[in-house]
Protein backbone atom coordinates (compact mmCIF):
# COMPACT_ATOMS: atom_id res chain seq x y z
CA UNK A 1 0.00 0.00 0.00
CA UNK A 2 2.66 2.46 0.68
CA UNK A 3 3.39 2.50 -3.18
CA UNK A 4 -0.34 3.85 -3.88
CA UNK A 5 0.04 6.43 -0.77
CA UNK A 6 3.35 7.71 -2.41
CA UNK A 7 1.14 8.16 -6.11
CA UNK A 8 -1.36 10.23 -4.03
CA UNK A 9 1.86 12.26 -2.65
CA UNK A 10 2.93 12.90 -6.34
CA UNK A 11 -0.58 14.09 -7.14
CA UNK A 12 -1.11 16.76 -4.25
CA UNK A 13 2.88 18.24 -5.22
CA UNK A 14 1.70 18.24 -8.91
CA UNK A 15 -1.79 20.32 -8.25
CA UNK A 16 -0.19 23.03 -5.60
CA UNK A 17 3.42 23.34 -8.51
CA UNK A 18 -0.05 23.56 -10.94
CA UNK A 19 -1.44 26.01 -9.25
CA UNK A 20 1.36 27.98 -8.52
CA UNK A 21 2.50 28.01 -12.54
CA UNK A 22 -0.81 28.68 -13.67
CA UNK A 23 -0.94 32.04 -11.31
CA UNK A 24 2.42 33.18 -12.91
CA UNK A 25 0.72 32.39 -16.89
CA UNK A 26 -1.80 34.20 -15.75
CA UNK A 27 -0.21 37.24 -13.84
CA UNK A 28 2.30 37.31 -17.37
CA UNK A 29 -0.32 37.09 -19.56
CA UNK A 30 -2.06 40.50 -17.80
CA UNK A 31 1.00 42.04 -17.87
CA UNK A 32 1.81 41.61 -21.68
CA UNK A 33 -1.29 42.72 -22.39
CA UNK A 34 -0.61 45.81 -19.63
CA UNK A 35 2.95 46.68 -21.31
CA UNK A 36 3.22 44.68 -24.65
CA UNK A 37 6.82 46.13 -24.88
CA UNK A 38 8.22 44.46 -22.19
CA UNK A 39 7.30 41.28 -23.00
CA UNK A 40 10.62 40.22 -23.26
CA UNK A 41 11.45 40.80 -19.73
CA UNK A 42 8.52 39.51 -18.30
CA UNK A 43 9.00 36.50 -20.68
CA UNK A 44 12.08 35.47 -18.81
CA UNK A 45 11.38 36.24 -15.58
CA UNK A 46 7.61 34.16 -16.05
CA UNK A 47 10.32 31.19 -17.20
CA UNK A 48 12.73 31.38 -14.12
CA UNK A 49 9.19 31.71 -11.53
CA UNK A 50 7.88 28.99 -12.99
CA UNK A 51 10.92 26.91 -12.84
CA UNK A 52 11.59 28.12 -8.92
CA UNK A 53 7.50 26.47 -8.21
CA UNK A 54 8.50 22.99 -10.06
CA UNK A 55 11.62 22.74 -8.17
CA UNK A 56 9.48 22.39 -5.09
CA UNK A 57 6.84 20.13 -7.02
CA UNK A 58 9.97 17.97 -8.34
CA UNK A 59 11.48 17.99 -4.98
CA UNK A 60 7.97 16.30 -3.28
CA UNK A 61 7.85 13.68 -6.02
CA UNK A 62 11.10 12.77 -5.86
CA UNK A 63 10.78 12.17 -2.05
CA UNK A 64 7.36 10.05 -2.81
CA UNK A 65 9.49 7.77 -4.76
CA UNK A 66 11.52 7.18 -1.91
CA UNK A 67 10.18 7.11 1.04
CA UNK B 1 15.23 4.85 -28.50
CA UNK B 2 12.48 3.76 -30.48
CA UNK B 3 13.94 1.46 -32.86
CA UNK B 4 15.62 -0.14 -30.09
CA UNK B 5 12.85 -0.32 -28.38
CA UNK B 6 10.79 -1.87 -30.65
CA UNK B 7 13.90 -4.18 -31.45
CA UNK B 8 13.68 -5.51 -28.08
CA UNK B 9 10.29 -6.50 -28.26
CA UNK B 10 10.35 -7.92 -31.48
CA UNK B 11 13.20 -9.77 -29.88
CA UNK B 12 10.95 -11.08 -27.04
CA UNK B 13 8.50 -12.42 -30.18
CA UNK B 14 11.48 -13.96 -31.70
CA UNK B 15 12.09 -15.98 -28.46
CA UNK B 16 8.85 -16.36 -27.52
CA UNK B 17 8.26 -18.76 -31.33
CA UNK B 18 11.63 -20.10 -31.25
CA UNK B 19 12.50 -21.74 -28.23
CA UNK B 20 9.20 -20.70 -25.95
CA UNK B 21 6.35 -21.15 -27.94
CA UNK B 22 5.08 -24.32 -27.07
CA UNK B 23 2.11 -24.47 -29.34
CA UNK B 24 4.98 -25.36 -31.96
CA UNK B 25 6.09 -28.26 -30.09
CA UNK B 26 4.83 -31.89 -30.22
CA UNK B 27 3.95 -32.55 -26.35
CA UNK B 28 2.91 -35.94 -26.72
CA UNK B 29 6.46 -37.40 -26.76
CA UNK B 30 8.03 -35.01 -24.26
CA UNK B 31 9.38 -36.31 -21.12
CA UNK B 32 8.41 -33.12 -18.87
CA UNK B 33 10.49 -34.91 -15.95
CA UNK B 34 13.72 -32.42 -16.99
CA UNK B 35 11.39 -29.31 -15.87
CA UNK B 36 10.14 -30.69 -12.72
CA UNK B 37 9.24 -27.78 -10.19
CA UNK B 38 8.45 -29.66 -7.25
CA UNK B 39 12.55 -30.12 -6.64
CA UNK B 40 13.46 -26.60 -7.11
CA UNK B 41 13.36 -23.84 -4.49
CA UNK B 42 11.28 -21.27 -5.54
CA UNK B 43 10.88 -19.29 -2.44
CA UNK B 44 12.99 -16.15 -3.44
CA UNK B 45 11.39 -16.19 -7.09
CA UNK B 46 8.87 -14.35 -8.32
CA UNK B 47 6.60 -16.39 -10.32
CA UNK B 48 3.25 -14.38 -9.56
CA UNK B 49 3.54 -13.08 -13.62
CA UNK B 50 3.28 -15.67 -15.37
CA UNK B 51 0.41 -15.93 -18.08
CA UNK B 52 0.93 -17.33 -21.32
CA UNK B 53 -0.97 -14.68 -23.07
CA UNK B 54 -2.85 -17.34 -24.54
CA UNK B 55 -5.23 -19.12 -23.19
CA UNK B 56 -5.33 -21.75 -25.47
CA UNK B 57 -2.06 -22.49 -25.11
CA UNK B 58 -2.44 -22.80 -21.38
CA UNK B 59 -5.07 -25.59 -22.04
CA UNK B 60 -2.47 -27.48 -23.86
CA UNK B 61 0.63 -27.41 -21.38
CA UNK B 62 -2.75 -28.37 -18.43
CA UNK B 63 -2.78 -31.20 -20.40
CA UNK B 64 0.71 -32.06 -20.66
CA UNK B 65 1.28 -31.91 -17.12
CA UNK B 66 2.59 -28.88 -16.96
CA UNK B 67 2.73 -27.22 -13.83
CA UNK B 68 1.86 -23.15 -12.80
CA UNK B 69 4.99 -21.76 -14.27
CA UNK B 70 5.18 -24.15 -17.54
CA UNK B 71 8.34 -22.46 -19.32
CA UNK B 72 11.61 -23.28 -20.01
CA UNK B 73 13.13 -23.44 -16.48
CA UNK B 74 17.11 -22.94 -16.45
CA UNK B 75 19.22 -25.33 -14.50
CA UNK B 76 18.58 -22.71 -11.56
CA UNK B 77 14.82 -23.37 -11.73
CA UNK B 78 14.34 -19.20 -13.15
CA UNK B 79 11.55 -19.76 -15.80
CA UNK B 80 12.30 -17.08 -18.89
CA UNK B 81 8.79 -15.65 -19.43
CA UNK B 82 8.10 -12.82 -21.78
CA UNK B 83 4.60 -13.25 -22.38
CA UNK B 84 3.78 -10.83 -20.37
CA UNK B 85 5.09 -7.06 -20.91
CA UNK B 86 6.21 -5.16 -18.16
CA UNK B 87 6.27 -1.37 -19.01
CA UNK B 88 7.69 0.19 -15.88
CA UNK B 89 10.55 -2.23 -16.28
CA UNK B 90 10.88 -1.65 -19.96
CA UNK B 91 10.96 1.95 -19.08
CA UNK B 92 13.52 2.12 -16.46
CA UNK B 93 15.63 -0.01 -18.40
CA UNK B 94 15.66 2.22 -21.49
CA UNK B 95 16.42 5.20 -19.25
CA UNK B 96 19.35 3.89 -17.68
CA UNK B 97 23.25 4.18 -18.67
CA UNK B 98 24.78 0.59 -20.74
CA UNK B 99 27.97 -0.65 -21.47
CA UNK B 100 26.74 -1.00 -25.20
CA UNK B 101 26.30 1.41 -27.79
CA UNK B 102 22.87 1.32 -29.50
CA UNK B 103 22.30 2.48 -33.06
CA UNK B 104 18.90 1.23 -34.68
CA UNK B 105 19.71 -2.74 -34.82
CA UNK B 106 23.52 -2.47 -34.50
CA UNK B 107 24.80 -3.13 -30.78
CA UNK B 108 28.46 -1.87 -30.37
CA UNK B 109 30.92 -2.72 -27.43
CA UNK B 110 32.22 -0.04 -25.43
CA UNK B 111 35.64 0.18 -22.92
CA UNK B 112 34.69 -1.69 -19.29
CA UNK B 113 37.08 -0.07 -16.91
CA UNK B 114 35.80 -1.86 -13.50
CA UNK B 115 38.04 -1.18 -10.57
CA UNK B 116 37.31 -4.05 -7.47
CA UNK B 117 39.04 -3.93 -4.30
CA UNK B 118 40.76 -7.34 -4.42
CA UNK B 119 41.55 -7.34 -7.89
CA UNK B 120 42.64 -3.94 -8.81
CA UNK B 121 41.84 -2.27 -12.11
CA UNK B 122 40.55 -4.02 -15.53
CA UNK B 123 40.42 -2.86 -19.00
CA UNK B 124 38.21 -4.72 -21.48
CA UNK B 125 35.58 -4.43 -24.08
CA UNK B 126 31.95 -4.94 -23.43
CA UNK B 127 32.31 -7.29 -26.35
CA UNK B 128 34.06 -10.21 -23.80
CA UNK B 129 30.13 -10.36 -22.49
CA UNK B 130 28.50 -11.60 -26.07
CA UNK B 131 25.29 -9.48 -24.85
CA UNK B 132 22.14 -10.75 -26.37
CA UNK B 133 19.36 -8.77 -28.04
CA UNK B 134 18.13 -7.41 -24.20
CA UNK B 135 22.04 -6.03 -23.36
CA UNK B 136 22.29 -9.38 -20.85
CA UNK B 137 25.00 -11.22 -21.43
CA UNK B 138 25.65 -14.88 -22.39
CA UNK B 139 29.00 -15.48 -21.29
CA UNK B 140 30.78 -14.12 -18.06
CA UNK B 141 34.53 -12.41 -17.59
CA UNK B 142 36.33 -12.14 -14.81
CA UNK B 143 33.50 -12.25 -12.83
CA UNK B 144 31.50 -9.34 -14.33
CA UNK B 145 28.20 -10.20 -16.03
CA UNK B 146 25.89 -7.72 -18.00
CA UNK B 147 22.56 -7.65 -16.62
CA UNK B 148 20.25 -5.25 -19.42
CA UNK B 149 23.21 -3.50 -20.26
CA UNK B 150 24.64 -2.99 -17.04
CA UNK B 151 27.65 -4.25 -15.63
CA UNK B 152 27.40 -6.65 -12.65
CA UNK B 153 30.14 -8.38 -10.22
CA UNK B 154 29.59 -11.89 -9.24
CA UNK B 155 30.24 -11.59 -5.18
CA UNK B 156 31.40 -15.22 -5.05
CA UNK B 157 34.86 -15.16 -5.73
CA UNK B 158 34.91 -18.64 -6.04
CA UNK B 159 33.37 -18.27 -9.18
CA UNK B 160 35.62 -18.62 -12.54
CA UNK B 161 38.11 -15.56 -13.21
CA UNK B 162 38.22 -16.56 -17.15
CA UNK B 163 35.88 -16.01 -19.94
CA UNK B 164 33.18 -18.62 -19.10
CA UNK B 165 30.00 -19.70 -21.35
CA UNK B 166 26.95 -18.89 -19.42
CA UNK B 167 24.17 -19.13 -21.83
CA UNK B 168 21.13 -17.10 -23.04
CA UNK B 169 18.73 -16.10 -20.33
CA UNK B 170 21.18 -17.47 -17.42
CA UNK B 171 21.37 -13.84 -15.88
CA UNK B 172 18.15 -13.16 -14.06
CA UNK B 173 16.59 -10.93 -11.15
CA UNK B 174 14.46 -12.68 -8.12
CA UNK B 175 13.52 -10.48 -5.65
CA UNK B 176 14.28 -10.56 -1.92
CA UNK B 177 13.10 -8.59 1.05
CA UNK B 178 15.82 -7.00 2.51
CA UNK B 179 16.43 -5.75 6.35
CA UNK B 180 13.46 -2.85 6.32
CA UNK B 181 11.25 -5.49 4.95
CA UNK B 182 10.86 -3.95 1.25
CA UNK B 183 11.20 -5.59 -1.75
CA UNK B 184 15.32 -5.90 -3.36
CA UNK B 185 15.43 -7.13 -7.09
CA UNK B 186 18.78 -9.40 -6.92
CA UNK B 187 20.24 -10.30 -10.00
CA UNK B 188 21.68 -14.06 -10.00
CA UNK B 189 24.14 -15.89 -12.90
CA UNK B 190 23.38 -19.61 -12.97
CA UNK B 191 26.24 -21.04 -13.98
CA UNK B 192 26.75 -25.26 -14.65
CA UNK B 193 23.40 -25.34 -12.38
CA UNK B 194 23.92 -23.15 -9.48
CA UNK B 195 23.18 -19.82 -8.76
CA UNK B 196 25.24 -17.05 -8.16
CA UNK B 197 24.15 -13.76 -6.50
CA UNK B 198 25.38 -10.12 -8.43
CA UNK B 199 26.46 -7.28 -6.48
CA UNK B 200 24.14 -4.16 -7.31
CA UNK B 201 25.11 -1.60 -10.05
CA UNK B 202 28.41 0.37 -9.53
CA UNK B 203 26.43 3.82 -8.54
CA UNK B 204 27.24 6.43 -6.49
CA UNK B 205 23.62 7.42 -5.78
CA UNK B 206 23.84 5.87 -2.05
CA UNK B 207 21.63 3.24 -3.66
CA UNK B 208 18.53 5.63 -4.30
CA UNK B 209 18.31 3.82 -7.21
CA UNK B 210 18.40 0.52 -6.59
CA UNK B 211 22.58 0.94 -6.47
CA UNK B 212 25.15 2.04 -4.44
CA UNK B 213 28.36 1.31 -2.91
CA UNK B 214 29.87 -2.12 -4.22
CA UNK B 215 33.24 -4.38 -4.26
CA UNK B 216 33.54 -2.70 -7.45
CA UNK B 217 33.79 0.57 -9.10
CA UNK B 218 32.61 1.00 -12.98
CA UNK B 219 34.68 3.82 -14.50
CA UNK B 220 33.53 2.25 -17.94
CA UNK B 221 33.64 4.39 -20.89
CA UNK B 222 29.69 4.02 -20.86
CA UNK B 223 26.77 4.86 -23.25
CA UNK B 224 25.96 8.04 -21.06
CA UNK B 225 30.13 8.98 -20.89
CA UNK B 226 31.00 8.23 -24.40
CA UNK B 227 27.91 10.46 -25.73
CA UNK B 228 29.09 13.51 -23.15
CA UNK B 229 32.45 13.04 -24.81
CA UNK B 230 30.98 13.00 -28.67
CA UNK B 231 28.87 16.18 -27.77
CA UNK B 232 31.87 17.78 -25.93
CA UNK B 233 34.31 17.13 -29.14
CA UNK B 234 31.05 18.23 -31.30
CA UNK B 235 30.79 21.38 -29.24
CA UNK B 236 34.27 22.47 -29.43
CA UNK B 237 34.90 21.65 -33.01
CA UNK B 238 31.79 23.89 -34.10
CA UNK B 239 32.84 27.16 -31.66
CA UNK B 240 36.61 26.80 -32.58
CA UNK B 241 35.75 26.63 -36.26
CA UNK B 242 33.24 29.76 -35.92
CA UNK B 243 35.57 31.28 -33.71
CA UNK B 244 38.04 31.20 -36.07
CA UNK B 245 35.52 32.71 -38.78
CA UNK B 246 34.99 35.98 -36.32
CA UNK B 247 38.73 36.11 -36.04
CA UNK B 248 39.56 36.04 -39.92
CA UNK B 249 36.31 38.51 -40.83
CA UNK B 250 34.97 40.29 -37.78
CA UNK B 251 33.32 42.52 -40.17
CA UNK B 252 31.63 40.29 -41.89
CA UNK B 253 27.78 38.95 -41.67
CA UNK B 254 27.65 35.32 -39.91
CA UNK B 255 26.87 32.74 -42.06
CA UNK B 256 25.76 29.29 -42.07
CA UNK B 257 25.84 27.83 -38.42
CA UNK B 258 27.50 31.15 -37.09
CA UNK B 259 24.58 32.93 -37.43
CA UNK B 260 22.33 29.99 -35.80
CA UNK B 261 24.90 29.93 -32.52
CA UNK B 262 25.21 33.20 -32.92
CA UNK B 263 21.10 34.25 -32.08
CA UNK B 264 21.67 31.52 -29.34
CA UNK B 265 25.04 33.19 -27.89
CA UNK B 266 23.44 36.74 -27.91
CA UNK B 267 20.13 35.46 -26.26
CA UNK B 268 22.41 34.11 -23.32
CA UNK B 269 24.43 36.84 -23.25
CA UNK B 270 21.16 39.64 -23.61
CA UNK B 271 18.67 37.84 -21.05
CA UNK B 272 20.76 36.04 -18.74
CA UNK B 273 24.58 37.12 -18.62
CA UNK B 274 23.51 41.07 -18.18
CA UNK B 275 20.57 41.45 -16.47
CA UNK B 276 21.62 39.30 -14.11
CA UNK B 277 25.19 39.36 -13.47
CA UNK B 278 25.58 43.18 -13.14
CA UNK B 279 28.71 45.34 -13.94
CA UNK B 280 30.90 41.70 -13.40
CA UNK B 281 29.26 39.97 -16.05
CA UNK B 282 31.93 39.12 -18.56
CA UNK B 283 34.06 36.83 -15.55
CA UNK B 284 31.22 34.92 -15.64
CA UNK B 285 29.76 34.54 -19.00
CA UNK B 286 32.35 31.51 -20.44
CA UNK B 287 31.07 29.27 -17.61
CA UNK B 288 27.18 30.36 -18.23
CA UNK B 289 27.48 29.74 -21.68
CA UNK B 290 29.26 26.24 -21.29
CA UNK B 291 26.73 25.35 -19.23
CA UNK B 292 23.92 26.28 -21.85
CA UNK B 293 25.63 24.75 -24.61
CA UNK B 294 26.35 21.41 -22.91
CA UNK B 295 23.05 20.83 -21.22
CA UNK B 296 21.16 22.12 -24.56
CA UNK B 297 23.62 19.71 -26.63
CA UNK B 298 22.80 16.54 -24.65
CA UNK B 299 19.17 17.43 -24.75
CA UNK B 300 18.96 17.55 -28.14
CA UNK B 301 21.38 14.61 -28.66
CA UNK B 302 18.92 12.58 -26.14
CA UNK B 303 15.90 13.67 -28.32
CA UNK B 304 17.84 11.46 -31.47
CA UNK B 305 15.32 8.16 -32.17
CA UNK B 306 17.41 5.42 -33.29
CA UNK B 307 21.11 6.90 -32.00
CA UNK B 308 21.41 5.19 -28.74
CA UNK B 309 18.78 6.64 -26.85
CA UNK B 310 20.92 8.57 -24.97
CA UNK B 311 19.60 9.85 -21.88
CA UNK B 312 22.52 12.35 -20.52
CA UNK B 313 20.87 15.11 -18.70
CA UNK B 314 17.95 12.52 -17.39
CA UNK B 315 20.55 10.79 -15.47
CA UNK B 316 21.11 12.10 -12.06
CA UNK B 317 24.89 11.99 -11.42
CA UNK B 318 25.47 13.84 -14.31
CA UNK B 319 22.85 16.89 -13.29
CA UNK B 320 24.43 16.52 -10.07
CA UNK B 321 27.94 17.31 -10.98
CA UNK B 322 26.44 20.19 -13.02
CA UNK B 323 24.50 21.14 -10.15
CA UNK B 324 28.09 20.72 -8.01
CA UNK B 325 29.89 23.17 -10.34
CA UNK B 326 27.00 25.84 -10.10
CA UNK B 327 27.12 25.36 -6.51
CA UNK B 328 31.10 26.07 -6.38
CA UNK B 329 30.55 29.00 -8.56
CA UNK B 330 28.14 30.81 -6.52
CA UNK B 331 29.65 30.25 -3.28
CA UNK B 332 33.08 30.72 -4.23
CA UNK B 333 32.06 34.06 -5.66
CA UNK B 334 30.14 34.91 -3.03
CA UNK B 335 31.17 38.19 -1.70
CA UNK B 336 31.04 39.17 2.38
CA UNK B 337 27.67 40.96 2.05
CA UNK B 338 26.31 37.21 0.50
CA UNK B 339 27.54 35.66 3.71
CA UNK B 340 26.51 38.28 5.82
CA UNK B 341 23.34 37.45 4.43
CA UNK B 342 23.31 34.36 5.13
CA UNK B 343 24.42 33.94 8.83
CA UNK B 344 23.32 37.44 10.02
CA UNK B 345 21.27 39.32 8.17
CA UNK B 346 20.76 42.49 8.79
CA UNK B 347 17.72 45.05 9.77
CA UNK B 348 15.59 42.52 11.41
CA UNK B 349 15.37 41.76 14.71
CA UNK B 350 17.81 39.25 16.40
CA UNK B 351 14.84 36.68 18.00
CA UNK B 352 14.07 36.58 13.86
CA UNK B 353 17.24 35.79 12.56
CA UNK B 354 17.44 32.50 14.72
CA UNK B 355 14.70 31.53 12.30
CA UNK B 356 15.94 33.13 9.19
CA UNK B 357 19.60 31.92 9.29
CA UNK B 358 18.92 28.43 9.58
CA UNK B 359 16.24 28.38 6.26
CA UNK B 360 19.06 30.44 4.66
CA UNK B 361 21.86 28.28 5.42
CA UNK B 362 19.50 25.05 4.33
CA UNK B 363 19.06 27.11 1.12
CA UNK B 364 22.91 27.41 0.05
CA UNK B 365 22.32 24.03 -0.34
CA UNK B 366 18.55 23.29 -1.57
CA UNK B 367 19.50 25.80 -4.46
CA UNK B 368 21.86 23.11 -6.03
CA UNK B 369 19.79 20.66 -5.12
CA UNK B 370 17.05 22.02 -7.23
CA UNK B 371 19.23 22.79 -9.92
CA UNK B 372 19.90 18.94 -10.11
CA UNK B 373 16.68 17.85 -10.03
CA UNK B 374 14.64 19.71 -11.97
CA UNK B 375 17.03 18.99 -15.20
CA UNK B 376 17.16 15.26 -13.92
CA UNK B 377 12.85 15.36 -13.93
CA UNK B 378 11.92 17.00 -16.92
CA UNK B 379 14.52 14.91 -19.20
CA UNK B 380 13.81 11.79 -17.69
CA UNK B 381 10.13 12.57 -17.73
CA UNK B 382 10.19 13.03 -21.40
CA UNK B 383 12.10 10.08 -21.85
CA UNK B 384 9.79 7.83 -20.08
CA UNK B 385 6.67 9.19 -21.49
CA UNK B 386 7.78 8.36 -25.14
CA UNK B 387 8.91 5.11 -23.95
CA UNK B 388 5.37 4.51 -22.19
CA UNK B 389 3.62 5.69 -24.96
CA UNK B 390 5.26 3.13 -27.50
CA UNK B 391 4.66 0.50 -24.80
CA UNK B 392 1.07 1.51 -25.12
CA UNK B 393 1.62 -1.00 -28.77
CA UNK B 394 2.54 -3.92 -26.38
CA UNK B 395 0.01 -3.63 -23.61
CA UNK B 396 -3.01 -3.28 -25.99
CA UNK B 397 -1.73 -5.61 -28.60
CA UNK B 398 -1.26 -7.81 -25.79
CA UNK B 399 2.81 -8.41 -26.30
CA UNK B 400 2.06 -10.10 -29.98
CA UNK B 401 -1.07 -12.43 -29.24
CA UNK B 402 -3.37 -9.35 -31.04
CA UNK B 403 -1.79 -7.93 -33.74
CA UNK B 404 -4.88 -5.78 -35.00
CA UNK B 405 -4.85 -4.29 -31.74
CA UNK B 406 -1.47 -3.48 -32.14
CA UNK B 407 -1.53 -2.20 -35.56
CA UNK B 408 -4.41 -0.19 -34.60
CA UNK B 409 -2.72 1.55 -31.47
CA UNK B 410 0.36 1.77 -33.50
CA UNK B 411 -1.22 4.20 -35.31
CA UNK B 412 -2.44 6.68 -32.11
CA UNK B 413 0.95 6.02 -30.20
CA UNK B 414 2.87 7.00 -33.18
CA UNK B 415 0.83 10.24 -32.96
CA UNK B 416 1.08 11.27 -29.46
CA UNK B 417 5.10 10.17 -29.55
CA UNK B 418 5.51 12.49 -32.73
CA UNK B 419 3.13 15.33 -30.08
CA UNK B 420 5.28 14.43 -27.44
CA UNK B 421 8.84 14.83 -29.00
CA UNK B 422 7.50 18.54 -30.22
CA UNK B 423 6.91 18.78 -26.47
CA UNK B 424 10.31 17.99 -25.65
CA UNK B 425 12.23 19.53 -27.98
CA UNK B 426 10.96 22.83 -26.13
CA UNK B 427 11.28 21.27 -23.01
CA UNK B 428 15.58 20.59 -23.99
CA UNK B 429 15.63 24.53 -24.81
CA UNK B 430 13.42 25.74 -21.61
CA UNK B 431 15.74 22.96 -19.33
CA UNK B 432 18.96 24.34 -20.49
CA UNK B 433 17.55 28.24 -20.70
CA UNK B 434 16.09 27.64 -17.17
CA UNK B 435 19.45 25.83 -15.28
CA UNK B 436 21.39 28.40 -16.97
CA UNK B 437 18.91 31.82 -15.98
CA UNK B 438 18.75 30.20 -11.81
CA UNK B 439 22.68 29.71 -11.76
CA UNK B 440 23.09 33.17 -13.24
CA UNK B 441 20.53 34.71 -10.70
CA UNK B 442 22.52 32.61 -7.88
CA UNK B 443 25.66 34.29 -8.94
CA UNK B 444 24.37 37.56 -9.29
CA UNK B 445 22.97 37.17 -5.81
CA UNK B 446 25.92 36.42 -4.34
CA UNK B 447 28.16 38.73 -6.16
CA UNK B 448 26.12 42.18 -5.51
CA UNK B 449 27.28 44.89 -3.80
CA UNK B 450 24.96 46.09 -0.91
CA UNK B 451 25.73 49.67 -0.23
CA UNK B 452 22.96 50.90 1.48
CA UNK B 453 20.55 49.62 4.61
Amino acid sequence: MTGSLAAIGAGLAVIGAAIGIGNIGAAAMEAIARQPEAVGDIRANMILMAALVEGAALIAILLSFFV
Amino acid sequence: MLLAFAQQNGGHKGHDHSGHNHSGHNHSGHNHSGHDHSGHDHSGHDHSGHNHGNKGKGASHDGHGHKAGAGHANACGYVHDNSVFNPGKVAFHHISDQNIYSIGPWHFPLPCIPYSTDKGLDFFSSSKFAADTHGTSTKAYKRYVLYEGAMRRIKDSSFPQEQVDIGQHNVFTTSRKDAKGKERAVVNVCYNGKSYECDNKSTADFGLFGGGFTSFYDFSITKNVFTMILIAFLLGLLFISIAKKYKKNPKAAPSGAQGFMETMFVFIQDEVCKPFLGPKWEKYTPFLMALFFFILGLNLFGQVPFFGGSNVTGNLAVTAVLAIFAFFVVNFSGNGDYWKHIFWMPGIPAWVKTVVTPVEFAGVFIKPITLMLRLFGNITAGHMVIVIFVGLIFIFGENGANPTAAWGTSIASMALTLFMMAIELLVAFIQAFVFTILTASYIGASTEEHHAH
